[in-house]
């Protein structure tokens, strides 16, 4: 979007006006940035309001006495007017508070410091495991179009799409944890391990190693192997599905016949040629299959025991804990928006038209 | 093609193998699985969940104490002897010595001071339980005194059972905090609310290493504890949500014990030889009740029938087997006043001929509000089923808790079916909300009291709730409750039907894990393996 016009822009006028013109994208860029993130806060925050759940219960109990809940319902602002209570989080986050958690107590900074890591390492090598499987079951998928490689791969494609993630992740822990052995159990750590590497990103894989503690980075690797691979194999679904109708698309184009005729070599003209074509439409799958993941995987959360984002907003929400479901947001907002920004850069690279 | 499925499967392999799971717990750690995501603030002057209290337990003291070995009598906490004056609302409490704060500083009657006067100016929910010794902010200083560095003493505002203050003194709010620490970290008059909240100034067994919230407390122990060896080093609380994710943890060894697991999950692992299985009662009551503005629901008769219209032992045999057991007082069993008698059963029969005799041969209709929640549901449908063989047509009217609960303390229901659970570890807890009506009309809102809730005007027992408070024979004060419940149980628009009960599911190796029972909570310092 903003790199045509930049494009356009760079060749003509110079000084301050060059200068100008220059920044105008950008400009524009965190004009619709910031739009973006006050109508994201302003929907959250006035759909938490309304909801018929009342935050000061969640903080006094059911039976606290009358002046009690009239002092908190004081405390946390809620007697004035909703627009004022909206501008003074605004003014707030714009002096980087977020505010401090009902339900924990804790800042809100704090606990999405705490959360975010966990559930940005799980997607990850979720959406790792995703890619380097789901990639090339899609090709396959495409070249094999009708016959029996693609049937087999619909069909695991589909499991993957209906089985309830709850039901598999169960099952899994059943037999990889409980009856083989092969890997951990829920957590992110065996507990005895928690806490003794010191936290420099939160990620344990990255730290662990940061530290040197080998023992520790296998015992992160044994726990988070198993839902990882529950989640890769729900973007191994749709990645497979994506990469397979881009491939055959690509597959019936001129181009590809010429090649062919050339004498090109199957291998290169699929692998290279075809799937060459398809990365930038599959970039962005990919980063929004990323994207879901980092913000919805609540059930994988709750079965692994998992101290995710997903299950923190979830349960901020339900107990109209405001302040973390905004700093949440925020938070998915920007990972979202990020991400975005993140496949135009891809873009620009693997295909130099965009440039 | 090749290289990307040989580049899968290889990786995919070495992730697999990379760690292979360690079973088993070291022989001083304690990991326990539970459900703590209702832990929300570790101010022992704040604190009143489920979670929270069970924390404060282990990591702060009380003047006295329940023994875990023996939940019957008062032990000596930080105060090793307390006694009354003649007056009757004189408190006088020496202090231990040579206890030591988690920070090291020394344990004086001036600790105990700050916090009790803490507690009541910080005006947080559980402060109720002082304040109704009449205790304020303003006048807290003058009636909350440590006259020297061992000695407390503290005034009411008129003679009440002593048992009853002693009992009150051991609830979470009673804790001890470390007086010099806290007002370290005090900021706009908040006497360190906020920073207490997330953190430790206790003397118990056991002192915060970390807390994260929904996801685990780490508690470390703190050296010698005055009430005995402490044979844990490591305590870890952690939140495992799901009861199946719980069972497989405890049956690989990964935790020693699990707190939170469904009759299914107990029943399946009860052939297991490496765990074992221990029940102990907690304090909720499962009731419904009859709203008296309501006819024919206060009819004297048809509140008798309805009596006869539950199936008591179906229900604790089938559905709401090792959650609960048949209890029909208010009282919750081994509190003070116990009542053990359970003088209803199904009888249709009975039940048809009390609703002739009231005039309603063929029933009536009528709503029960419930929550939304698994076992309510169960335990409602199962009423709708008895109901209906009286001719009793009962519609099911579900909400959320919050919906319920309104209409409940609105006075706007028929029969509402609930639990409650005791505030503190005495007996006037319950007495003062089923047997104690003040004042019935609408405009009085006495909310808290379910008497009131169901409209049920009781000046006689309200009087005799009122006296057993202030009654200072103990055995005396004990049959005035047994009295009070079984007017309630004849006459009272309360059907109460179940007491709860716990399971924890353990390895064979744990010993000494004591969870309390109705008045307390689970103690760590108890525990060996």
């Amino acid at each position: 979007m903003s790199a045509q016009g930049a494009g356009k822009q760079a060749g003509g006028g110079f000084g301050l006006l060059s200068l100008l013109s220059r920044l105008r994208p950008l400009l524009n860029l965190f004009t619709s940035l910031a739009v973006t993130f006050i109508g994201l806060l302003a929907i959250t925050f006035f759909i938490g309001r309304v909801m018929p759940i009342d935050p000061v219960i969640s903080v006094v109990g059911e039976r606290a006495p009358r002046e009690v809940y009239e002092a908190a319902y004081k405390a946390m602002g809620l007697d004035k007017p909703l627009i004022v209570q909206f501008a003074l989080y605004i003014r707030d986050v714009l002096h980087g508070d977020l505010g401090k958690s009902l339900l924990t107590s804790h800042p809100v900074l704090e606990d999405i410091k705490r959360v975010v890591p966990a559930t940005f390492e799980l997607a990850t090598v979720a959406t790792i495991l995703g890619v380097i499987t789901g990639v090339p079951a899609g090709v396959i998928a495409a070249v094999k179009a009708g016959r029996w490689p693609d049937h087999l791969i619909r069909i695991m494609g589909l499991i993957g799409y209906s089985v309830p993630v709850f039901w598999l992740g169960l099952m899994g822990l059943l037999l990889f944890y409980g009856k083989l052995g092969w890997v951990s159990g829920p957590g992110r750590l065996d507990i005895f391990y928690d806490g003794v590497v010191p936290q420099v990103t939160g990620m344990i894989l990255i730290d662990s190693l940061l530290a040197g503690d080998m023992t520790i980075f296998r015992n992160a690797i044994s726990h988070i192997i198993l839902p990882a691979v529950m989640l890769g194999y729900y973007s191994l679904a749709y990645i497979s599905r994506m990469t397979r109708s881009f491939m055959l698309e690509q597959l019936g184009q001129e181009y590809i016949t010429t090649a062919r005729v050339k004498g090109m070599s199957e291998r290169r003209v699929i692998w290279r040629h075809a799937l060459g074509n398809v990365m930038v439409p599959l970039i962005t799958v990919i980063a929004l299959s990323y994207a879901a993941l980092l913000e919805g995987s609540v059930l994988t959360e709750t079965v692994f025991a998992w101290p995710g984002l997903g299950f923190y907003i979830t349960t901020a929400l339900v107990s109209a804990d405001m302040a973390a479901v905004l700093g949440g947001t925020v938070v998915v907002g920007m990972v979202f928006v990020g991400l975005n920004l993140f496949s135009d850069f891809l873009y620009r690279i693997v295909d130099p038209r965009a440039k | 093609m090749k290289h990307f499925a040989i580049l899968a499967s290889a990786s995919i392999a070495a992730l697999i193998t990379a760690g292979a799971a360690q079973a088993g717990t070291p022989a001083d750690t304690l990991v326990i699985a539970d459900k703590i995501d209702d832990l929300i603030t570790l101010d022992p002057a704040q604190s009143f969940e489920f979670s929270g209290a069970e924390y404060n337990l282990n990591v702060y003291d009380k003047l006295i104490a329940f023994d875990p070995k023996n939940l019957g009598p008062l032990v000596p906490g930080l105060a090793v002897k307390w006694s009354l004056a003649d007056d009757g609302v004189t408190y006088t409490f020496k202090m231990r010595k040579g206890v030591k704060f988690h920070s090291g500083n020394p344990l004086t009657a001036r600790d105990a001071e700050f916090s009790l006067r803490r507690a009541i100016k910080l005006k947080k929910t559980p402060s109720f339980i002082l304040t109704q010794f009449g205790f304020t902010p303003e006048n807290v200083d003058e009636k909350i005194k440590a006259t020297d560095d061992e000695t407390l003493v503290i005034v009411t505002d008129q003679p009440y059972a002593p048992s009853f203050v002693y009992n009150c003194l051991t609830a979470t709010i009673g804790s001890i905090v470390d007086s010099k620490l806290v007002m370290e970290h005090a900021k706009d008059g908040d006497f360190g609310n906020e920073w207490l909240k997330t953190h430790d100034a206790g003397t118990g067994a056991f002192k915060l290493r970390i807390w994260k919230p929904n996801e685990l407390y780490a508690l470390d122990r703190a050296g010698d504890y005055f009430r005995g060896k402490v044979a844990m080093k490591h305590v870890f609380v952690r939140h495992i949500d799901e009861s199946s994710s719980q069972r497989l943890l405890l049956e690989k060894g990964d935790v020693d014990i699990a707190r939170k697991l469904t009759p299914d999950d107990i029943a399946a692992i009860a052939s297991n030889p490496d765990l074992k299985v221990e029940n102990d009662m907690k304090g909720r009551i499962m009731y419904f009740s009859l709203n008296q503005k309501v006819k024919p629901l206060n009819n004297p008769k048809v509140i008798q029938a309805m009596k006869y219209l539950v199936d008591y032992d179906g229900m604790t045999k089938s559905f709401l087997r090792g959650q609960y057991i048949v209890h029909q007082a208010f009282e919750p069993l081994t509190y003070l006043g116990e009542l053990k008698d359970n003088p209803f059963k199904l009888d249709v029969a009975k039940a048809r001929s009390l609703l002739a005799e009231a005039g309603y041969p063929n029933g009536f209709p009528v709503k029960i509000y419930v929550r939304n929640a698994q076992d309510r549901l169960e335990i409602a449908q199962s009423l709708q089923n008895t109901f209906a063989k009286a001719g009793i047509k009962a519609e099911l009217v579900v909400g959320t808790g919050k919906q319920t609960l309104t209409v409940y303390r609105a006075r706007k229901h028929e029969i509402y079916m609930g639990a409650w659970g005791p505030d503190y570890p005495d007996p006037n807890t319950n007495a003062d909300t089923f047997a104690s009506n003040p004042d019935n009309r609408d405009e009085a809102k006495l909310t808290g009291k379910l008497a009131w809730r169901n409209a049920w005007d009781i000046p006689q027992l309200t009087k005799m709730t009122k006296a057993a408070v202030i009654e200072k024979d103990t055995a005396k004060r004990a049959r005035m409750y047994v009295d009070i419940q079984k007017e309630v149980q004849k006459r009272g628009p309360f059907v109460i039907m179940f007491q709860k009960i716990i399971q924890s599911a353990m390895r064979k190796n744990v010993n000494g894990f004591v969870t309390g029972g109705a008045i307390s909570n689970a103690h760590y310092w108890t525990v060996t393996k």
